[in-house]
C-alpha cells in the first residue's frame, strides 16, 4: 500500500497529485528544460562564473517559489484585486518618476527599506493583462467600440509613464499585454486592419514634424549597423557571432566571440549568441522548440480556462511571453531593433525573472483550480 | 449597458471566439518562430563563411617579430655596423584610454620632451596595424628603465620593450660607405613587404645598408595568435620565427679606411683604393663624414639641419658623387688611347713648348710649365706630365676615339656593383654636346679634354677603378663592396657580368704604361719623386684639377674664396707596381699641390702592404688573417 503510493506519488502521470499542489506538471517540465539550459548557457556566456551562475540559481528558485506560490492562489481572488493592483501600481510608477532611482539615465526603481530596490513597470506587465481581462471579464465579447477606447485609454495612461522612464522595451510590451487581450477579447478583424492600414500614415505625419537629429536617431534605431562603432557595434558582433557558430556550433565554451569578449552584454540581452556560437542551429533550434513548448502549454491552458477573465489573462501572458523570447532573438540576429529585451529565463538578470515566473505560477493556477467535470 | 444584457450573453459563443482566438495566436506563433529559424538559418549556414571569416578577422591577429639585422664586417673581422640591446617605452594607443592623463602621469616619472610626444603624435597617425606598440622614448638609462618599471602596472598601454638597435662603432669615416639605418618611413614601406617591416624600428638607408636592405633584414618571424577584444593575446596559434640577416664581410679595410681619413687632414675630399685583383674596395672615404648614429632613431631636426647647411657638404658622398675634372689623372688613359687607335708611339719625339696652339694664331693653351719641357716622347709626358703633348694627341684624335676607349675604363658610367646613387661622371661626346647645347663638337673642347678638364667629369670612385685596370693590366673590375654573404661569395648579377678585359692592340703597352708611371715617382724629374725611397715600387701619376667654378651642389662663400680657388690635387697610384696589389685615388679638394695626395697615397701603401700603420689605429686590427 505505502510502495504503491510512493511509486504514484513520484510518478508525474499521477495529475490528482500535481493539482492538489496546484502544479502543471507539462508546463513545470517545460520551464525546467528552459531554465537548465539557460543555466548552462550562462555558465559560458558569463566566462565560466560560478558565482554568477549561482546568483542566477539563486533567482530562479526564488522565482519558482513565486511560481508554485502564486499558484496556490484562486483566480477569482486575482480577478477581484485586478483593479486595485493596477491603480496601486499606476500609483507607484508616477512615484518612480518623482522618487525614482536609476542607473544609466533611466530612472526605474523604488528604493525600499533595507537597500532592496522594486521595479514598477515589470509588475505592470502581468497587472496591465490582469486590468484589460478584468475589465472585460464582466462585458459581452467581442467589445463594442467604446470598450476599446476605453481599454486603449487604460493602456496608454502606464504605458506612457514608463516610456517617460525612459524604458521603450517595457513599455512595449506592456502595451502588447494590453494588446493582446484585447486581440484575445475579439476585436474585430476590420479593426486590425484598419490599424495596420494607419500606422504607417501615422508614421510618415509624426516623420514630418521631426527634426533632423531626431530623424537621425530613429533611422539609427532601425537600422543600427549604419553606425559601425557605436550602436552598430553590439549587432555587427552579435551577427558574427551567430553566423560563425554555423549548423552545429563551435562547442559549448568554445565560442570566440563569446570567450574573447567580442560579443558584448553576453550574459544579459545577447545571450542567445552565444548559444547560437557555440551549438549552431541546432542547439537555437532546441531552445526555440523549449520555449514553443511553454508557449503551448500556456495556450492551452488559456483556451481550456474556466471563464473568459482567465482565457484572456492565460492567453496575454503566454503571447507575452512569447514576444518577449521573439523580440530578443530578433534583435541579436538583427531583423529588429535593439530594444533592452532580455532572453526570457535565459539572460542574467533579477526582476524580469521573478515577474516571469509569476506569470506562469498564474497559468498553473488558472490551469489547477478549474472545477473537475 | 453591458450589465444591463448580462442576461443575455452568449458565453458558450464568447468561448468560442476567444478560443478561436487563441487558436489564431498560436498560428502567429509557429509563423513567427518560423521566421527566427529562417533569419537563424541564413546567418547560420547560407552566410555562415563570411561570419567564419569575420570571427576569425577579430580574434586572429597576425604579430611580426623583426630579425637580428644582419652585422657588417671590414675584411678583418672589424665589426662595422652592430646591433646592441636598448630599453625602450613604447605604448600601445588602442589601450590608452586617456592620453592627457598619461602624459602627465609620465611626466612625474621621467622626462619626455616635447618633440618626442610630437614625434610620437606624428607616428601615430601613419599606417600601423592596431596594438602595434609605437616607441615613446627611446634608449632609456638604466635608472630611467627602473623608475618606469616600478610604476608599469599603473600606465595602461606603456610597457619597456627590450630592442636591438643598430649602433656604428666608427662613426663618421664610415658612413659614406656603410651608410645607415633610419626610421621606417611610408614612403619606404611602398618598396618593401608592409608586412614583414611591422616591428621593425628602422630600415637601410644608404650606403651597404641601404643597397643589401633584404639580405641584412633577413625574414620576419610571424606568429599568428588569438587576442580577445581588448587586444589582450589570449594564445599563440602559429609561429614562424624570424630568419636573421645574412652578414656581410665588405672588402672594406676598417684600419685603412679610418687612415685614409685621417690623412686628409682638414681638407675636403675623397679617397678610393681598391685591390686590383679583386675589384673589391678597401677605402671609400668622402670628407667630411657625419655620424650615422643620428639616423638610426630618426635623426633631430636640428641635427640634421646642421649637416644640410653645413659648407662642407658631409651628406654629400664626394667618392661616389663627387663630379672633379680628373686632370692629368687622365693622361695615362690618354696616351693609351694615342697608342691604341695609331695617334701617338713610344719612339716618336715632340717638342713641347710652353704652349699649345691649334692654329698658328689661335688660343694658346697653356703648359703647368712656362717655359716648355723642350723634346719629349710619350713616356717623358707621363713623367713630366706634359700638357701639351696631350694637347695636341687629344686634337688630333678626336673626341670619338678618346670617348669609345675611356668607355672601356668605366668613364662616364656608374660601375659599382652593389651601391646605390653612384653619379655617372661626365664622357662627353659629339652627340652629348650636340644634345645638351645644340653645338657640334670643336677641336678646343678636345684638346681641354686630353688633360682631363673642359667638359670632362669623373668620381673619384671611377678613377680608382680605372686605375685598378691599368694595375692588372687592362682586368677590369666593376668595383664592389661585398666579399662575403654569410659563408657565400655574393654573385652579381650576371648582366654586369663584374669583369672584363681590356684588350689592347698591342698589349705590351700595359707594361711600358706602368713603367712610364713608375718613373714618375723614380726619375729626377717626375711629378711624384717625393715618393722615393720605399722598398716596393709605386707607379703613379699626379693631377691639379683647375677649378673652374663651382661644383654643383656647392654655394658660394667669400671667405673661403680663395682657398677654394686653389686646385684640385689628386693622384692616382698603385703598388707593388710589378704585381700590384692596392690601387689609390685620392683627391684634396683645393689641396693645390698634388704631393698632398701623392704622401696620403704612400702612406697607404707603407700601411696596406706593410702593415705600417700608426699605433692608434690597432683598434681597427681586427684578425689580420688574410
Amino acid at each position: 500500500m505505502t510502495e504503491s503510493f510512493y511509486r504514484r506519488a513520484l510518478s508525474f502521470t499521477n495529475a490528482r497529485l500535481w493539482k492538489l499542489v496546484h502544479v502543471d506538471v507539462l508546463l513545470m517540465g517545460a520551464l525546467l528544460l528552459l531554465i537548465g539550459g539557460g543555466l548552462f548557457i550562462l555558465y559560458s556566456a558569463s566566462g565560466q562564473n560560478v558565482a554568477m551562475v549561482e546568483r542566477q540559481s539563486f533567482r530562479l528558485v526564488i522565482g519558482l517559489l513565486v511560481c508554485v506560490g502564486l499558484a496556490q492562489l484562486p483566480p477569482k481572488y486575482m480577478r477581484r484585486a485586478s483593479p486595485a493592483l493596477f491603480i496601486f501600481i499606476t500609483v507607484l510608477l508616477v512615484g518612480v518618476l518623482l522618487f525614482g532611482v536609476g542607473a544609466k539615465g533611466a530612472q526605474r526603481w523604488l528604493a525600499l527599506p533595507g537597500g532592496l530596490r522594486f521595479q514598477p513597470s515589470e509588475i505592470m506587465k502581468i497587472v496591465m493583462p490582469m486590468m484589460i481581462a478584468w475589465y472585460f471579464s464582466d462585458r459581452q465579447l467581442p467589445p463594442n467600440f467604446k470598450h476599446i477606447l476605453t481599454v486603449l485609454g487604460l493602456i496608454v495612461l502606464p504605458v506612457l509613464i514608463i516610456a517617460k522612464q525612459p524604458d521603450l522595451g517595457t513599455s512595449l510590451l506592456v502595451a502588447v499585454s494590453g494588446i493582446f487581450v484585447l486581440f484575445l477579447a475579439g476585436l474585430r478583424w476590420r479593426y486590425i486592419l484598419g490599424a495596420t492600414a494607419v500606422a504607417p500614415i501615422a508614421g510618415y505625419v509624426l516623420w514630418q514634424f521631426m527634426h533632423d537629429y531626431q530623424r537621425q536617431r530613429v533611422l539609427t534605431f532601425l537600422n543600427p549597423e549604419s553606425d559601425p562603432l557605436g550602436s552598430g557595434w553590439n549587432i555587427i558582433q552579435s551577427k558574427t557571432a551567430i553566423g560563425s557558430g554555423g549548423l552545429y556550433g563551435k562547442g559549448w565554451l568554445e565560442g570566440t566571440q563569446a570567450q574573447l569578449d567580442f560579443l558584448p552584454e553576453s550574459h544579459t540581452d545577447f545571450i542567445i549568441a552565444v548559444l547560437a556560437e557555440e551549438f549552431g542551429m541546432l542547439g537555437c533550434g532546441v531552445l526555440i522548440f523549449a520555449y514553443l513548448l511553454v508557449i503551448a502549454r500556456g495556450l492551452y491552458i488559456s483556451a481550456n480556462a474556466a471563464d473568459n477573465y482567465a482565457r484572456l489573462l492565460a492567453g496575454s501572458l503566454t503571447l507575452t511571453f512569447f514576444v518577449y523570447m521573439f523580440v530578443n532573438i530578433g534583435m541579436v540576429s538583427g531583423i529588429l531593433p535593439v530594444v533592452g529585451v532580455p532572453l526570457p529565463l535565459v539572460s542574467y538578470g533579477g526582476t524580469s525573472i521573478i515577474t516571469i515566473m509569476a506569470t506562469f505560477g498564474i497559468l498553473m493556477s488558472i490551469q489547477t483550480h478549474k472545477r473537475a467535470r | 449597458m453591458s450589465r444591463r444584457h448580462q442576461n443575455f450573453r452568449n458565453y458558450r459563443q464568447e468561448q468560442q471566439l476567444t478560443q478561436r482566438r487563441v487558436l489564431a495566436s498560436a498560428v502567429f506563433v509557429l509563423l513567427l518562430a518560423v521566421v527566427l529559424m529562417a533569419r537563424l538559418f541564413y546567418l547560420q549556414v547560407i552566410e555562415h563563411k563570411l561570419y567564419q571569416t569575420k570571427a576569425d578577422d577579430n580574434r586572429v591577429m597576425l604579430v611580426t617579430e623583426p630579425p637580428p639585422r644582419g652585422l657588417i664586417y671590414d675584411r678583418n673581422g672589424v665589426v662595422l655596423a652592430d646591433n646592441r640591446p636598448i630599453h625602450s617605452l613604447t605604448v600601445i594607443p588602442e589601450r590608452v584610454t586617456d592620453f592627457p592623463q598619461l602624459k602627465q602621469m609620465l611626466s612625474g616619472i621621467i622626462d619626455i620632451s616635447d618633440s618626442e610626444w610630437e614625434d610620437f603624435e606624428d607616428r601615430r597617425k601613419e599606417y600601423r596595424r592596431p596594438y602595434q606598440s609605437l616607441t615613446l622614448k627611446s634608449q632609456l638609462t638604466d635608472e630611467e628603465w627602473a623608475r618606469v618599471s616600478v610604476d608599469l602596472y599603473k600606465l595602461d598601454g606603456v610597457q619597456v620593450e627590450a630592442q636591438l638597435t643598430r649602433y656604428y662603432p666608427f662613426g663618421e669615416a664610415f658612413a659614406h660607405a656603410i651608410g645607415y639605418v633610419g626610421r621606417i618611413t611610408s614612403k619606404d614601406l611602398e618598396r618593401v613587404d608592409k608586412e614583414a617591416y611591422q616591428g621593425a624600428l628602422f630600415i637601410g638607408k644608404t650606403g651597404v645598408e641601404g643597397f643589401y636592405e633584404k639580405t641584412l633584414f633577413g625574414e620576419a618571424g610571424l606568429s599568428k595568435v588569438e587576442v580577445n577584444a581588448r587586444g589582450r593575446i589570449m594564445s599563440e596559434l602559429e609561429r614562424q620565427n624570424p630568419t636573421p640577416g645574412k652578414d656581410l664581410h665588405l672588402y672594406l679595410d676598417a684600419r685603412l679606411q679610418q687612415y685614409a681619413y685621417d690623412l686628409l687632414g682638414d681638407y675636403t675630399g675623397s679617397v678610393v683604393a681598391i685591390d686590383p685583383t679583386t675589384g673589391g674596395i678597401l677605402v671609400l672615404v668622402s670628407k667630411p663624414g657625419y655620424n650615422p648614429n643620428l639616423f638610426v632613431r630618426g635623426i633631430s631636426v636640428k641635427d640634421y639641419t646642421a649637416l644640410r647647411t653645413s659648407k662642407k657638404l658631409p651628406l654629400f658622398n664626394r667618392a661616389l658623387r663627387g663630379g672633379y675634372p680628373p686632370a692629368s689623372t687622365i693622361k695615362p688613359f690618354m696616351a693609351l688611347a694615342g697608342l691604341e687607335y695609331g695617334f701617338a708611339s713610344w719612339t716618336e719625339r715632340y717638342f713641347a713648348k710652353g704652349y699649345y696652339q691649334i692654329n698658328p694664331d689661335g688660343r694658346r693653351y697653356r703648359d703647368w710649365k712656362r717655359t716648355g719641357h723642350g723634346w719629349i716622347n710619350l713616356e717623358r709626358s707621363i713623367i713630366e706630365s706634359v700638357d701639351t703633348y696631350y694637347y695636341q694627341l687629344a686634337n688630333k684624335m678626336g673626341i670619338t676615339p678618346i670617348h669609345n676607349f675611356l668607355t672601356r675604363f668605366g668613364f662616364g658610367q656608374s660601375n659599382l656593383l652593389d651601391l646605390n646613387g653612384e653619379s655617372n661622371g661626365l664622357l662627353p661626346s659629339n652627340e652629348w654636346k650636340k644634345a645638351k647645347y645644340k653645338e657640334p663638337w670643336y677641336p678646343g673642347d678636345s684638346v681641354n679634354v686630353g688633360i682631363g678638364q673642359g667638359f670632362m667629369v669623373a668620381t673619384p670612385l671611377q678613377i680608382a677603378s680605372a686605375t685598378s685596370a691599368l694595375a692588372s693590366k687592362g682586368h677590369y673590375f666593376y668595383p664592389r663592396m661585398t666579399r662575403l654573404i654569410g659563408e657565400q661569395p655574393v654573385e652579381f648579377e650576371s648582366g654586369l657580368g663584374g669583369e672584363h678585359d681590356i684588350v689592347l692592340k698591342d698589349q705590351r703597352n700595359w707594361d711600358r704604361m706602368r713603367d712610364a708611371m713608375r718613373k714618375v715617382i723614380t726619375d729626377s724629374h717626375g711629378t711624384a719623386r717625393r715618393l722615393q725611397g720605399t722598398d716596393y715600387d709605386i707607379a703613379g701619376k699626379t693631377g691639379t684639377g683647375q677649378v673652374f667654378s663651382l661644383q654643383e651642389d656647392e654655394e658660394y662663400d667669400s671667405e673661403k674664396l680663395a682657398k677654394r680657388l686653389h686646385d684640385h690635387a689628386l693622384f692616382i697610384g698603385f703598388a707593388p707596381a710589378q704585381n700590384p696589389k692596392i690601387s689609390v685615388f685620392a683627391i684634396f679638394e683645393n689641396g693645390g699641390s698634388s704631393s698632398k695626395p701623392a704622401d696620403l697615397t704612400r702612406q697607404l701603401f707603407d700601411a696596406y702592404l706593410h702593415d705600417d700603420y700608426p699605433d692608434r689605429y690597432d683598434y681597427l686590427k681586427g684578425k689580420q688573417n688574410d
